[in-house]
């Protein structure tokens, strides 16, 4: 029980920042996957005088991953009655030319401003469509989730922060009698914190085994997973190997920082 | 005869304007039993723990076998109390280690093996009549038990000096005797020197060995 207790509030502790850790890698991810998607369905036009090559656009503006030219004959079918080949044919002709361009992101605002501007530096460039409106509005809903999710980590964070402070007190107070005694008898600093370091070696190992536990459940559970082919995100939830190296790295720094806090402050009894 | 303590114009006190013991220049030989005597807050306990390093001289020097103590090392302090055993009023045991563990402390800083560790801890627990209590913790154990455990741990890596701070203050008749004769024996047949701050002498060693006295921050050695 007492050993139980030794080691709870410090595994709680960890085990918080592992969580909030993930869950803001688990929503960057469906955010970053989130954003690819919009950026394959999103697309700016722009209306040319004269025929122009992808490799035109792509050298130019470094944001265009596919340029596609819109075929202007649905169009002309459209007038077909009454009107001869060969007047079709100058029609053709006579119409400017219409291109989609594929971005290699989805943009921010400023991306899309400052391409719709240097696109209508070129004086070919007629018209620069990029349905700003939906696009401001689609980005504001992305900014406003990742803030959200933002907040939520920080908080977690926080109140972890201040869960390890009241422990670091609890371990100070717990580990500092020993270790005076120790010194008293000639115990060099090492050897008097070696209990200190070997507890918060384990209960990093605790936590982060109970974080790696927690989330190889989530990223296999068929009710996470339905979730997200819902909205069409296709993420790693928890990449076993280097999420796990992360989760070990960060509660083992943690820790570490903790027991070392003690040892410095440590004060030999007078 | 070595001296293994030497203090010279010593002064010791916990604030720079007040020293609690002043000026005062004694020493003890090698090998010797030395009681330690005063008043309640005479500075006895001062003294006792300037020689094990606590209290560093605010002024003169302090010399423990051979080692000056007001600018030392840790390290070599750390060194010279691996050779030290030392008894507190309060005993001081670790309460989260068991008998056992509390009493092979100075061998484990020490870096003694554990067969060594076993050996010894075995002898002591009989020496102090706690070998059914050893896997108990301190809590566990009356005052007295816990004196004898200090006690043994104080002597368990045979130290060449040996510091007690009234060792037997709360302790029955039983437990006293016992610790003199721990105390007694280490000096004659270790050859440590022991320094005992105490209240009361007991009558059969009152002549048989040093007696320094401390009254007003001085100190006056009694024949």
């Amino acid at each position: 029980m007492n050993a139980f207790k030794n080691h709870f509030s410090l595994v709680i502790a960890l085990f918080g920042i592992l969580f909030s850790l993930q869950t803001f890698t688990i929503v960057e991810r469906a955010i970053d996957a989130y954003k690819q998607n919009l950026a394959n369905n999103y697309s700016v036009v722009v209306v040319s005088k004269k025929k122009m090559s992808e490799k035109t656009f792509k050298e130019k503006y470094s944001l265009i991953s596919e340029v596609k030219e819109l075929t202007s004959d649905k169009v002309i079918a459209k007038l077909n009655a009454g009107i001869s080949k060969r007047n079709r044919e100058l029609l053709k002709l006579a119409l400017p030319k219409f291109y989609r361009l594929q971005l290699k992101h989805y943009p921010s605002p400023n991306e899309v401003n400052s391409l719709t501007k240097s696109l209508l530096l070129n004086s070919s460039i007629m018209k620069v469509e990029t349905f700003a409106k939906s696009h401001n509005s689609t980005y504001k809903l992305l900014l406003l989730f990742k803030s959200v999710i933002t907040v939520f980590a920080v908080s977690v964070g926080i109140i972890t922060i201040l869960l390890i402070s009241k422990e670091m007190k609890i371990w100070q107070f717990k580990h500092s009698e020993r270790m005076s005694i120790m010194g008293l008898f000639g115990a060099p600093t090492w050897l008097s914190s070696a209990v200190l370091f070997r507890l918060a070696i384990v209960d990093a190992l605790i936590a982060t085994g109970l974080a790696f536990s927690l989330f190889t459940f989530i990223s296999t559970s068929d009710w996470v997973l339905s979730q997200l082919i819902n909205i069409e995100i296709d993420i790693i939830i928890f990449d076993i190997f280097p999420d796990f190296l992360v989760m070990l790295g960060v509660s083992l720094f943690v820790s570490f920082i903790l027991a070392s806090f003690i040892v410095i402050s440590h004060k030999e009894e007078v | 005869m070595d001296k293994v303590i030497v203090a010279q114009n010593l002064s010791l006190g916990y604030s720079k304007d007040e020293y609690i013991i002043k000026d005062v220049t004694f020493s003890i030989d090698s090998g010797s039993f030395v009681f330690i005597t005063g008043a309640s807050g005479s500075g006895k306990s001062t003294l006792l723990k300037s020689l094990y390093g606590a209290l560093k001289p605010e002024t003169g020097s302090l010399v423990i076998a051979g080692v000056e103590l007001k600018n030392v090392s840790k390290s070599k302090l750390n060194l010279l109390r691996k050779h030290t055993g030392i008894v507190f009023q309060d005993y001081k045991l670790i309460k989260e280690w068991t008998v056992e563990k509390n009493i092979i402390l100075p061998l484990i800083v020490g870096g003694y093996d554990k067969k060594v560790q076993q050996e010894q801890v075995e002898k002591l627990l009989s020496h102090v009549r706690l070998k059914h209590q050893a896997l108990k913790y301190p809590k566990e154990l009356s005052g007295g038990e816990q004196q004898r455990v200090a006690m043994a741990r104080a002597l368990s890596n045979n130290p060449v000096l040996i510091l007690a701070d009234e060792p037997t203050g709360n302790l029955d008749d039983y437990s006293s005797q016992l610790i003199w004769n721990l105390l007694e024996g280490a000096n004659k047949d270790l050859d440590a020197t022991v320094i005992v701050v105490t209240h009361h002498i007991p009558e059969s060693m009152r002549v048989e060995y040093k007696h320094l006295h401390i009254e007003f921050g001085k100190i006056h050695e009694c024949i």
